[in-house]
């Protein structure tokens, strides 16, 4: 488990990316862009042009609170959203915009697995509900499209320092450790209900209650 | 309005500010517990952060995760309370001020229009339950925010009464087995209901949810399955953020009432780590009491 290396983003050499694997522990800093549901939906299913060129970007499932202060936009709390759900639209989100670092939490699937290896990408996870320590790393709110959708559809622009910590989950040979978590805890379904069967000290559950 | 109407919007908007920044006691202890508890690699580094992240919240004043979730209010009026109404319309008052001022985000999305309304409130929102209570002339106010990550695990089913309590177990562990690490593991409660049909049993299975933690069913045979449940779903290694570990939920709560012959409806409610919730008795002479923050209100 490799620690405290930052990554700036937009990548622009990959070769950084391939060494990660999973279980690594990075940082961001540079440039993120907030995309989630409606996103997705706008640039893979609907074959939108993404708002700006994310070529080599970092994108963070992410909907954050925003609130308007003296005609700037100010980030109030941000941390990532359940990145499963966007599952069947990654593989031609990566393909389509050309992203090198997806941000989220919960992990994704094989069609996400298989083109991070295809197009040397990576998924990495930010603790699930820190959203005022996410909102520390942003130090400015750049930009907003798509504002239409919504506060927390948006497609946000913001620059970051040390974003993290961020896992990587998914590395570039296609490597998914949350599937391999999620394949062990099917395996041990048999042997959790035994453990329940054991811990009643009734031992036919169709009995009459002591 | 009136200045009793104003203070009341005023009580419930500070409220609501406060379930959202700040974890309730029982919540904020077991998280202490689950993270001493966890030994796996991630685990601390995951721990730290959310640690971290809810002192900053506290510090701040900002809500601790960005999903404020989807409001629900249960209200339990005292038949002798005399503000009835008042609090209703104060409820939602402080739900759009609280929207706006950013303790809530947005979250009311119309699903016809798909459009977000942008202040929470909409044709059921906000979310207000209303129960009366005979010989009472207190009224309290429950709040739960219901993040989108965190009641994805959720679900009904109804078993055969054949299958009873094994088709439970099964239901169950098979649902958090395939879904539990997309919803901010560990799961701070998980919320069983078990009734007669999938429209009782989730309301039981809400119930079950808002419990305290380290409450026990008075029932010794169902509490007994409360501690069987808990050992079984943290064999299963989903651990913080799904990550892998030893702690994938704090406690199971089940709440249940008699089935039909036919049918035994079940239903899982689910929260994140990040279980926030309050309790604001209010009186008739707008003295209030808030009995899940031991810090009382913010000033928000």
């Amino acid at each position: 488990m490799r620690d405290e290396l930052t990554i700036e983003a937009p990548v622009k050499n990959r070769g950084i990316l391939e060494n990660l694997r999973t279980g690594d522990v990075i940082y961001l800093s540079g440039l993120v862009a907030t995309a989630r549901d409606e996103a997705y939906r706008r640039i893979a299913l609907m074959n939108e042009e993404p708002p700006l060129s994310l070529e080599g970007w970092a994108i963070f499932h992410a909907g954050p609170i925003m609130k308007r202060m003296n005609n700037k936009w100010q980030c109030l709390s941000i941390g990532p959203t359940t990145s499963i759900r966007l599952e069947s639209y990654s593989p031609s989100f990566i393909e389509r915009t050309g992203v090198s670092i997806i941000i989220g939490k919960g992990g994704m699937g094989r069609g996400t697995a298989e083109a991070c290896r295809k197009h040397r990408a990576i998924y990495a996870v930010f603790p699930g509900g820190c959203g005022v320590l996410g909102a520390s790393f942003v130090k400015e709110v750049i930009d907003v499209k798509w504002l239409e959708l919504g506060i927390p559809e948006a497609m946000w622009i913001l620059r970051v320092e040390r974003l993290g910590p961020l896992i990587v989950t998914i590395d570039a040979t296609g490597r998914n450790m949350a599937e391999e978590v999620k394949s062990e805890a099917k395996s041990r379904m048999n042997e959790a209900l035994s453990t329940i069967r054991e811990g009643l000290t009734k031992k036919r559950m169709h009995e009459e209650k002591p | 309005m009136n200045s009793a109407g104003n203070a009341l919007e005023d009580l419930v908007y500070r409220f609501i500010a406060t379930v959202a920044v700040v974890l309730p006691d029982d919540v904020s202890n077991k998280l202490l517990e689950l993270a001493r508890m966890e030994n796996s690699p991630y685990g601390k580094i995951i721990y730290n952060a959310v640690l971290r992240n809810n002192e900053l919240a506290r510090s701040r004043k900002l809500p601790l995760c960005q999903d404020t979730g989807t409001p629900e209010f249960q209200v339990a009026f005292g038949e002798g309370f005399k503000h009835k109404e008042e609090l209703l319309a104060a409820i939602r008052k402080a739900v759009a001020k609280a929207t706006l001022n950013g303790f809530l985000r947005p979250n009311a999305v119309d699903p016809v229009y798909n459009k977000n309304t942008g202040d929470n409130m909409g044709r059921i929102l906000p979310w207000i339950d209303v129960e009366l209570v005979p010989r009472s002339s207190d009224a309290v106010v429950q709040l739960y925010l219901a993040g989108g990550g965190s009641t994805r695990a959720s679900g009904a089913v109804v078993v055969d009464p054949a299958d009873g309590w094994e088709g439970v177990f099964r239901f169950i562990l098979e649902l958090i087995a395939e879904k539990g690490m997309y919803t901010c593991p560990p799961l701070m409660v998980l919320g069983v209901g078990v009734g007669p049909t999938i429209s009782i049993a989730t309301r039981l299975s809400k119930k079950a949810l808002l419990r305290p933690l380290g409450a026990r069913s008075p029932d010794p045979w169902v509490s007994e399955m409360e501690l069987a449940l808990e050992k079984a779903i943290n064999k299963l290694g989903i651990g913080p953020q799904g990550l892998g570990g030893a702690g994938s939920v704090g406690e199971v709560h089940i709440e249940y009432g008699e089935r039909h012959p036919a049918s035994m409806a079940v239903a899982v409610t689910t929260s994140c780590w990040a279980l926030r919730k309050g309790q604001l008795i209010i009186r008739n002479d707008y003295s209030f009491d808030v009995t899940t923050h031991r810090g009382g209100l913010i000033d928000a």
